[in-house]
């Protein structure tokens, strides 16, 4: 029997569920400082009696 | 002094922003040495041939989901007696780490165990309590999810946490408790190891790698949370325009 596949998928799997979990948050961070932004937007146009 | 600045949600941001970047060239270095050595120059093990090398992965991980649920519980018990935000924060920010690593022990304990024992699943002391952990790291999760106010959430997981904790010696001990299919220790910290040097320094190199995997996360995690629950003050906001 090779142990080559096992030795593959285990390694393979191992490497997405902690890249992922190394990008999880990094992707977070980008939506939350969007969110973050367009609330500063809505404040300011609130705040500007032009607008 | 250093503890009571810690406490402050921006000095956290700044000073822990500094370590990240390092702490993940760390990791990477230490990785790509430790799977060197155990892929490639460490050989073949006599009654287990290749099989064995799954050890890089699957042996630090196991250790990490108990020392991060360890963690996690002790942290839980500070933010539950002293009620400091940051600690709340960090404890709920190592469950998915904690649960990543438990999910990568199981997988590649099972795909060890396919050509080791001629099976990939026993309902065997030591793999079953380990399942039970990840059951209890994505209860942690997900009660903490299920409740809008992060700080009673974060309460009410940290208990959860430490009532969970009870289960770190029953993984343990269960292979010396129990009859069970998974082996024994091979390395003690007092009693030393039964591996030949050539395969134990890659496992130890692996074993601090991932050390830093989770420092490094946790931080970035715990970071994230301070932003989204800060949204609203202005130390969130000047980060932003600084940055802009």
């Amino acid at each position: 029997m090779s142990h080559a596949p096992f030795i593959l998928a285990a390694y393979s799997i191992g490497a997405i569920v902690l890249f992922w979990c190394a990008v999880a948050p990094l992707v977070k961070k980008k939506a939350i400082a969007r969110d973050i932004r367009r609330l500063i937007q809505i404040e300011d146009r609130s705040r500007d009696p032009n607008s | 002094m250093f503890i009571h600045k810690m406490g402050s949600p921006p000095w956290f941001y700044d000073f822990t922003g500094k370590f990240i970047p390092w702490f993940w060239l760390i990791f990477a270095a230490l990785t790509a040495w430790g799977l060197y050595l155990g892929l490639v120059k460490a050989p073949a093990d006599y009654q287990q041939g290749e099989s064995f090398r799954i050890m890089y992965l699957h042996v630090p991980a196991a250790w990490m989901s108990m020392l991060i649920y360890s963690s996690m519980a002790v942290m839980g018990f500070i933010a539950l007696v002293w009620r400091i935000r940051i600690v709340e924060i960090l404890a709920m920010a190592s469950a998915p780490i904690g649960a990543a690593f438990t999910i990568v022990t199981l997988t590649a304990g099972s795909l060890w165990g396919r050509p080791t024992w001629g099976t990939y699943w026993v309902w065997d002391a030591r793999l079953t309590s380990e399942l039970v952990l990840l059951f209890l790291y994505l209860g942690v999760i997900g009660l903490y999810n299920s409740i809008d106010e992060p700080r009673k959430a974060a309460r009410a997981a940290c208990l959860l946490a430490i009532v969970g904790a009870v289960n770190l010696p029953i993984i343990h001990y269960s292979v010396k408790w129990w009859n069970t299919l998974h082996q024994g220790s091979s390395i003690s910290l007092l009693g030393g190891s039964s591996i030949d040097a050539s395969m134990l320094w890659p496992l130890l190199i692996m074993a601090v790698a991932t050390k830093f995997f989770y420092a490094a996360n946790l931080l970035t995690r715990a970071r994230v949370t301070l932003l989204e629950q800060d949204k609203r003050k202005a130390w969130v906001r000047e980060i932003l325009k600084e940055k802009n």
